[in-house]
């Protein structure tokens, strides 16, 4: 079990969620590891949250899913889903947050608040904020917030960098390869 | 190595064992198998309406000598299950694999029914991979032993194994001659004379299978202490192998029919034995029907949902990881219908006349949460039409709301077809919406028989719902645009106060088709803040803090035009107009 890396990537449906764990997982599989992605499809993609779990390790990855307490690194594609899943970072964790907020229905209709104060809430759980809207805009490319992420993650993680833009540059749309890589290094500069 | 989700091992699988056909209805979590296989060079694939008629032509295929693959969901297996018990009496021409994935957890289902009942009942042998390693691995091996004991062969799978993807190693793909057909009515026709027979053959196989389950290869035992040992199967092996590490493990590949004397004897080599199964008993009783003492937990399993390491561990006393709680108060995150849907309006109108509403399976069913709350039932495939009938027939003599009948494109081809024409037979009334987005959205926007969309983009032709259901003979059938407010509602007022049976026809295209945008919608100072919009439900539409005055998110609008229809203020407007976003 101490030999498995744990990421548990959340956000809303839609966010790109799958396609970050798609290229965390290749290129944890460049550098030699095992790996197991766990992904949520139907109903839930409709707008709800979401999380995939990204597990790799040098010896062989058992179980594919991430209970409380057992997530060596949560990537939240949003604050409101980064604080939901609090529970899950282990203790020395790393929680990793894109400062993008989207309101869900119930608070929408007035039925249920945001939570107050969230970004004090994300500071007294160790969260690193990463403004990765702001950064993907900057770089003109609004779409690539997933891999601006990616790249704050990278820091973190005992991937080459070589293997990680082999990865995003053979498996993004041709179109978006310049693109997505400027935003993985914007990301990694960032958080470094 | 490839990193392919079991779903996509398994048509792998299928495609390296010379699989020639694959036939299958989408359903999550055994949608993408099919849709994979169909991509592959040298087959033929395609969607059927049901699981029933899937199972139906993958018989018949198999019958005349070629390798068929078919997949479905755990509920599928219901629709199914009528030609699957007697497909285990005639037994298969070319190999007959059926891939039953089950749903434990209900993250898109109405239930979590365990598949491998089934498999006991009918008689047909089931393997259970535990990653796409295994899901390929076992699905290409189902082929030979389909072919060798004669009978269609189950893989069954969860989500966490058809969505999870592992590394897997590939291989080419052994072509197989279709064999030569002969008829053969002693083995194929199965009234009396020749069933009979055949249940005898049916039995011999069973004892056959049994015998070889004992030494076959898809069953393992990793010894470690002799403390606990664990029977379990599928991804619960995986939760297993990592929550208790001192533990001895028979890992089922096979979990119908059991190995009796490999169990008793793994029984025998540890102090106390276990069964770890999800949301069912299926593996505990069959287990202790092997004559093995299976040992109570020190605190109980959960009874429902899924399993993980941390669960186990918990029932067995051990320590589980610390961690922090969540803030309190964190808003919840339900799924809600997409902004512009089309099924928007019909259900706020529903709401509105305060219809009993039989709903069915799909996206639509979001139309049952808050604020539209606008659906009654949900039961399964089809139910929505046969229910509203039992709905009409029960308050036939009481005075009572307009009952309606909810359902999909998809849905409606699925099963609603024959239980409209069972309605019309017995002169039913009440009023029946199809609400035709144009596809099979839940599932990822497959191809259906009212969009004359194929899985391999063959020709086909579309079908005409209102002259399928004029030509049942139902009188009162109308189309409408259900992103016109006020032709919904005029619809849906005349239908409900006539007494016969009437069936609207909503007709819009899923917003995710073409994913089409027009310009957004903006709020002006006209908003008087009377909230009638947030009733919609759009994820769009939210309120400024300040004033409560509506607010809409230019990101998320897709100009569809439904909100401005409820403003009694023309305080929304297309952003060309200009408004308070601005």
């Amino acid at each position: 079990m101490s030999n498995t890396t744990t990421v548990l990537l959340c956000g809303v449906g839609g966010q790109g969620t799958i396609l970050a764990a798609d290229l965390l997982a290749h290129t944890a599989m460049e550098c030699g590891y095992d790996v197991k992605v766990s992904e949520i499809h139907g109903m839930s993609q409709r707008g709800g949250s979401v999380t995939t779990v990204v597990r790799f390790g040098l010896q062989g990855v058992d179980s594919m899913v991430c209970d409380k307490g057992c997530a060596d690194c949560v990537v939240a594609f949003e604050t409101t889903e980064a604080l939901r899943n609090i529970p899950f970072v282990r203790q020395d964790g790393f929680l990793l947050v894109a400062d993008e907020t989207i309101q869900p229905l119930p608070v929408l209709m007035g039925k249920a608040t945001m939570p107050e104060n969230p970004y004090e809430q994300l500071k007294e759980a160790n969260a690193v904020v990463i403004p990765a809207g702001q950064i993907a805009a900057d770089l003109g490319c609004p779409k690539s917030v997933n891999v601006v992420l990616l790249g704050a993650l990278a820091t973190e993680l005992d991937f080459d960098l070589a293997a990680w833009e082999k990865v995003i540059s053979k498996r993004v749309p041709p179109k978006t390869i310049e693109n997505n890589l400027a935003a993985f290094r914007e990301g990694y500069t960032h958080a470094r | 190595m490839e990193l392919l989700s079991g779903n996509e091992a398994i048509a792998q699988g299928a495609w390296e064992a010379g699989a020639h056909i694959g036939v299958a209805y989408p359903g999550t979590p055994s949608t993408e198998t099919l849709e994979v296989f169909a991509k592959k060079d040298g087959v033929y694939a395609e969607w059927a309406v049901n699981e029933k008629v899937a199972v139906e032509v993958a018989v018949g295929a198999s019958a005349a000598g070629a390798r068929v693959l078919t997949t479905m969901k755990h509920v599928g297996v219901n629709v199914a299950a009528d030609p699957l018990f007697t497909a285990a009496y005639t037994g298969v021409g070319g190999g007959l694999v059926v891939l039953a994935a089950d749903d434990p957890g209900m993250y898109s289902s109405q239930n979590e029914q365990d598949s491998h009942w089934y498999a006991r009942a009918a008689c047909i042998p089931i393997l259970d991979p535990a990653n796409s390693q295994e899901a390929h691995d076992f699905t290409r091996d189902a082929f030979d032993l389909s072919e060798e004991f004669d009978v269609p062969v189950f893989i069954h799978s969860t989500v966490r194994v058809s969505h999870t993807k592992t590394p897997v190693e590939t291989s080419v793909r052994q072509d197989h001659e279709i064999k030569e057909y002969q008829s053969d009515p002693a083995k194929w026709v199965m009234m009396p004379a020749y069933a009979k027979p055949r249940r005898k053959v049916q039995l011999e196989r069973i004892n056959k299978l049994r015998d070889w389950v004992e030494s076959c290869p898809y069953n393992t035992i990793i010894s470690r202490r002799s403390e606990v040992g664990v029977v379990c199967a599928g991804a619960v092996y995986e939760h297993v192998i990592e929550a208790l590490p001192d533990a001895s493990v028979f890992k089922l590949g096979v979990t119908w029919p059991l190995p009796n004397d490999a169990l008793a004897a793994f029984a025998d080599s540890v102090d106390s034995l276990y069964v770890i199964e999800e949301a069912s008993e299926y593996l505990t009783e069959s287990v202790r029907a092997c004559g093995v003492e299976v040992s109570a937990f020190k605190h109980p399993l959960p009874q429902d949902g899924e399993l993980s390491p941390g669960l186990i561990r918990k029932a067995f006393g051990l320590s589980e990881a610390v961690h922090a709680e969540a803030p309190q108060n964190i808003p919840p995150r339900p799924p809600a219908l997409c902004a512009g849907c089309p099924h928007r309006l019909v259900f706020k109108e529903l709401s509105r006349i305060k219809a009993i509403v039989t709903g069915d399976i799909g996206c639509y069913t979001l139309g049952a949460l808050a604020p539209l709350q606008a659906m009654d039932t949900c039961v399964d495939m089809g139910a929505s039409v046969s229910m509203s009938h039992g709905f009409e027939i029960a308050l036939a003599d009481k005075s009572h709301r307009p009952v309606v009948g909810v359902i999909g494109d998809s849905t409606f081809a699925h099963s609603g077809l024959s239980s409209l024409i069972s309605t019309v037979y017995n002169n039913g009334g009440g009023t029946i919406c199809v609400l035709d987005n144009r596809t099979t959205a839940m599932t990822g926007r497959q191809g259906n028989p009212f969009n004359g969309q194929t899985l391999q983009n063959r020709p086909s032709r579309e079908l005409n719902i209102e002259a399928i259901v004029s030509a049942l003979g139902v009188e009162d059938v109308r189309v409408i645009d259900p992103n016109n407010a006020l032709a919904v509602r005029k619809a849906l007022k005349e239908a409900t106060a006539n007494p016969m049976l009437s069936v609207l026809i909503f007709k819009s295209p899923c917003v995710l088709i073409d994913r089409i945008r027009k310009p957004a919608y903006v709020v002006t100072e006209a908003c008087t803040s009377c909230g009638v919009c947030s009733t919609l439900g759009c994820p769009a539409i939210s309120k400024r803090p300040e004033t409560n005055q509506a607010l809409i998110d230019p990101y998320q609008c897709i100009g569809c035009g439904q909100c401005p229809q409820y403003c009694a203020f023309g305080a929304i407007v297309s952003c060309e107009e200009g408004g308070l976003n601005e």
